[in-house]
């Protein structure tokens, strides 16, 4: 199947229409929310609880015998919690590091969960088949009642970031000063928390434990390099993330015997790598050439500095010096001449240089930055 | 016990200790997470190097593939450099797109490749003595015993060679570049035996079960100890007695046998994280409780001093006034009491002359603030302990 044709099956096939509003809207959340993860300094936690929730998944399928995505979520969602709190506790009660929590509680919860599995799968009763999804993800068994529970919870997220807008934005920025203004920070800090879980739990079905952490950081580090604004990186993560989700579901689908959820992450990586390199205010592409630019700009400067001690002396500034003079001066080349020339620095004729009314007074404030910039 | 099963143990043991050597120093570093990233990372060097040697065991597939380990350091930390992202977002970067590029190139090439997704993931134990080393016909045992042996004899070697070093420059960098030794090659060097460790270890524990053979055993040292050299003893002891009964916990369990390790080594911290001596949840709370109300008693006697007048040192007052609850009134009060720092006569609470000494020295060292005042005091609230 070709990416064309998909984009034409798109509008009559309804499984497919299904599966791509599901990831969509699962991008969409993980990049809302991953945002606060991101700027909270939280970004492995999205790793350490997709992993913590394994454990869950399978004891509600041990207590209830159900595959009811529903009821895993759930199970996925209190040992999610569970770990999330412990890693909280490890890393207040004791001085064991974040990292180390996190690595702790990632590997321990996993290991269990993956007894479960195998235990699980050596029982006699046969519906135990596919809880193994919940490993590396499948988009496509998607049914339309998850794609509900996604875009219930998306809007659940989206109302209650709307609601606690301004607090959330405080607790991100500055807690201590949002506790001296009588906000209930813990609330607030459990509550974005418990959101960042759920939104990782939604995820485990079609991304899967292992990579659900990347759909979390990839669209959220990619907004962050094009604005400093918040609501511009939710709302672009927003964005980065259902696209990832709409095009990873369309090259997946586009040919064989590529899981979705590997292709989703890829792609969110594509756009993290494009925008590292080519946002215009913090990218390493246009960092690079502001940095050349600097440095001949300094060049040019310790030339017309040069110039400045030596007209200095002399009662009339426009006074002309022959361009031999500065041949001691290692900074100066025709084309940096050139170049002052064509900035009315200065003006050449043939052997001979001066400074303009311009030219003095930009080298007079030279080493006087503040006056420059007003 | 059949020969496999010791087999199987022997390996496990030796995955242990292969671990928890480069565990330690990675939590020390406050690198633990770095395990999780090469863990994940080596995936596209397996599968590469599969398609160059197509021998799963072979020496230069795990050399590839750890190289793939340094290199997802190497770029972790050129992200980091580029100050774009915080630190632990460019790990959270880097390793699931090496992974799903791994996923990737073993879906498309599934029919040439005879690796799978859950068994790099998590591995399988109980496989291992099938795959024999036989050098001339003679059968010299599981592959895997060579292979991880291997690794921990060159672990143990590199770190009783490089003890001193390695010990100064994960406790002190700048010292450690001063006296010469280089900070980078040390640096590189851990993070190749992680690499190389993960990747040995991967078809007998799986990669993320790696991660935890790796960070718990020393997570549980660090509780229990400050000495780098008990630290590293227990880290292997910890190891060890998880892989030992976690074999037979699976084996009646009929489960997978690492994950039984995990869930070994997830009780074994459990245990420490809660009843470790001095570190440990319930000491900390319990020493924090304490320090609580001898602040408390601090403020009660402080008080006491500041008002002469009667109605201030009433005992009724003092709830009203400090804001004080009954029962913690009642704590404090008892405490003072039976260190003979108060009296009370007539409902009326006064300092003894040791209460009154007392909270000089308390006003001295709040005024003054120098810490000769405060070792006196130490020695006083010792006495309330006792």
């Amino acid at each position: 199947m070709e990416i064309t044709e998909y984009f034409n099956l798109l509008f009559t096939d309804y499984t497919l229409q299904t599966i791509t509003l599901g990831t969509a809207v699962l991008g969409a959340l993980c990049g809302m929310l991953g945002s606060f993860a991101v700027l909270r300094k939280q970004s492995l936690l999205g790793d350490a609880i997709s992993h913590a929730a394994l454990p869950g998944i399978a004891l509600a399928f041990l207590i209830t015998g159900s595959k009811d995505s529903n009821t895993l979520l759930i199970g996925a969602l209190i040992s999610g919690l569970i770990g999330t709190f412990w890693i909280r506790g490890i890393v207040k009660k004791t001085h064991l590091k974040s990292d180390t929590a996190l690595g702790l509680i990632l590997s321990l919860f996993f290991g269990f969960g993956m007894l479960l599995l195998t235990f699980i799968q050596k029982m006699p009763n046969a519906n135990q088949a596919g809880l193994d999804k919940y490993l590396f993800g499948q988009a496509a068994t998607l049914v339309s009642s998850d794609v509900w529970t996604m875009c219930i919870i998306a809007g659940l997220s989206l109302l209650i970031l709307l609601v606690f807008w301004k607090e959330f934005k405080l607790l991100l920025f500055d807690a201590d000063y949002t506790k001296s203004l009588g906000f209930n920070v813990k609330f607030l800090d459990v509550l974005i928390t418990f959101f960042i879980v759920i939104s990782i739990v939604v995820g485990l079905q079609t991304v899967g434990v292992v990579l659900m952490s990347a759909m979390l950081l990839a669209p959220a580090a990619a907004a962050r390099q094009w604005t400093n604004s918040l609501s511009v990186m939710v709302l672009l993560a927003a964005i980065f993330g259902a696209f990832s989700g709409v095009l990873g579901t369309a090259i997946s689908a586009s040919s064989n015997n590529l899981s979705t959820g590997p292709v989703i992450v890829l792609i969110a990586a594509v756009f993290v790598l494009f925008s590292f390199i080519f946002s215009p205010k913090r990218g390493l592409l246009f960092r690079e050439i502001r940095y050349q630019s600097n440095r001949k700009d300094l060049e040019l400067h310790k030339t017309l500095a040069f110039m400045y001690h030596i007209v200095k002396t002399h009662d009339n500034i426009n006074h002309p010096h022959a361009i031999k003079i500065l041949n001691n001066f290692h900074g100066f080349t025709r084309k940096s001449l050139q170049k002052l020339e064509s900035r009315e620095l200065i003006t050449v004729t043939k052997t001979m240089w001066s400074l303009t009314e311009k030219g003095f007074s930009t080298a007079a404030n030279l080493y006087n930055q503040q006056e420059e910039n007003e | 016990m059949s020969s496999a099963q010791i087999e199987i143990q022997l390996i496990a043991c030796l995955v242990a200790i292969a671990c928890a050597i480069p565990g330690t120093f990675l939590v020390l570093r406050k690198m633990a997470m770095i395990s999780d990233a090469i863990s994940h990372s080596i995936l596209p060097g397996l599968v590469i190097g599969f398609f160059i040697t197509e021998d799963l065991n072979s020496p230069w597939l795990i050399l590839l593939a750890a190289v793939t380990g340094v290199i997802t350091v190497i770029m972790v930390e050129f992200i980091q450099k580029t100050g774009l992202v915080k630190e632990d977002t460019a790990i959270g970067l880097v390793f699931p797109a090496l992974f799903s590029i791994g996923v990737i190139l073993i879906a498309k090439n599934a029919n040439d490749v005879h690796l799978d997704v859950d068994a790099v993931l998590l591995g399988e134990l109980a496989f291992a003595p099938f795959d024999r080393l036989s050098v001339n016909g003679v059968d010299l045992g599981a592959k895997s015993i060579w292979i991880i042996g291997t690794i921990v004899v060159i672990t143990l070697t590199l770190l009783i060679t490089f003890f001193k070093e390695l010990k100064v420059s994960t406790f002190d960098k700048q010292l450690a570049a001063t006296l010469g030794f280089s900070p980078l090659v040390i640096h590189y060097g851990l993070m190749s035996i992680a690499s190389v460790t993960t990747v040995g270890a991967f078809d007998a524990v799986g990669a993320i079960l790696v991660v935890a053979l790796m960070i718990a055993p020393a997570a549980m040292a660090y509780l229990l100890t400050n000495d780098l050299k008990k630290m590293l003893i227990i880290a292997i002891l910890a190891g060890i007695a998880s892989a030992l009964i976690g074999y037979w916990v699976a084996h009646y369990l009929d489960a997978s046998i690492a994950g039984s390790m995990t869930t070994v080594l997830g009780f074994l911290f459990l245990l420490v994280y809660l009843f470790a001596p001095s570190k440990g949840l319930i000491s900390v709370l319990y020493r924090q409780k304490r320090q609580q109300v001898e602040v408390y008693l601090l403020t009660f006697m402080l008080h006491l001093q500041n008002h002469s007048e009667e109605s201030e040192r009433h005992i009724n007052h003092l709830g009203e006034h400090i804001n004080w609850g009954k029962m913690q009134s009642k704590t404090v009060v008892d405490l003072a009491l039976k260190n003979n720092m108060i009296v009370i006569d007539n409902n009326i609470i006064s300092l003894t002359e040791k209460g009154q000494g007392f909270t000089q020295k308390a006003i001295d060292y709040i005024t003054t603030n120098s810490t000769v005042a405060i070792e006196e005091m130490k020695d006083d609230f010792f006495l309330f302990r006792g």
